[in-house]
């Protein structure tokens, strides 16, 4: 039984493991997208207020 | 709501009811298998994880085929995702399928065929995603890791037949006679791969969704 118990925490770890990676990562680019886009348009409101 | 996005978050839940069905059944439904006893509830993930790794490597390779054909991102991103996923799978069948061993020839490793293949396909696919992490062109890192995914592709049928090719300890459950299983056995198995493969494109969608994010930042930053 203890094989058993192994092998199912086993599949399970690894595919919690890999969600949880999936779901920082999709964290981290979204931050890193809004920080861009925040950027973006703080770069871009000096050009459009003198136009 | 964006409609790709829906279909994921359904694939998503769809996913979570089948993988409790399928643990349900593999507990409480399944019979108790009368040589090995309970440790042979193991086959009823290990071989749907090892279906899934194939599948997946399957669609990156056609999807490597596509890239290279039509030069789309769209096939590079979908072939990079899914060995992603497929080597995911292919872990985790290696592992079970090692805890299986221990517990019924006695020893966690042999260098069998299908253990040997197995291992040499780990090793493939996991030189795959460190290629593409060495290289910084976009462009060259799609098209050399697409021609190495084609030609990589070749050890998955090798792993598939390397039990039917040679002498080998692990078990042939599915041979030219058909199945080894009881009916039920059959049929709780066959669920439980058809739960991994709508787990498998629930992962794709939602890998492939990180992935278009991640273009639009690379994108952003060139501009």
């Amino acid at each position: 039984m203890a094989y058993l118990f192994g092998a199912y925490f086993v599949l399970w770890g690894i595919t919690f493991g890999y969600l949880f990676f999936l779901g920082s990562r999709q964290k981290q680019l979204q931050r890193d997208l809004d920080r861009l886009l925040q950027d973006r348009q703080v770069s871009e409101s000096p050009a459009q207020e003198g136009s | 709501m964006n409609r790709k996005l829906l279909f994921s978050d359904l694939l998503t839940a769809v996913s979570a009811l089948a993988v409790a069905v399928a643990l349900f059944l593999v507990f409480l439904v399944a019979p108790r298998e009368a040589v090995m006893g309970n440790i042979q509830r193991v086959f009823y993930f290990h071989v749907p994880s090892a279906w899934v790794g194939y599948l997946a490597l399957f669609v990156s390779f056609v999807a490597s085929l596509l890239f290279l054909f039509r030069r789309e991102r769209r096939w590079d991103r979908i072939a990079y995702s899914s060995v992603e996923i497929g080597l995911v799978y292919i872990t985790q069948g290696i592992i079970t399928g090692s805890i299986w061993a221990k517990a019924t020839w006695g020893v966690w490793w042999t260098w069998e065929p299908r253990l040997t293949t197995s291992a040499v396909l780990w090793a493939i696919y996991a030189s795959y995603l460190t290629l593409r992490r060495a290289m910084e062109d976009p462009s060259r890192r799609a098209r050399v890791a697409a021609v190495y995914s084609v030609l990589g592709f070749v050890a998955v049928p090798i792993n598939f037949m390397a039990i039917r090719w040679w002498r080998t300890v692990h078990p042939l459950v599915f041979d030219s006679e058909g199945s080894h299983l009881t009916p039920t056995m059959l049929a709780v198995l066959i669920f439980c791969v058809v739960t991994f493969t709508i787990v498998y494109f629930a992962l794709l969608a939602f890998r492939l969704r990180l992935q278009r994010l991640s273009d639009q930042i690379q994108a952003l930053k060139r501009h």
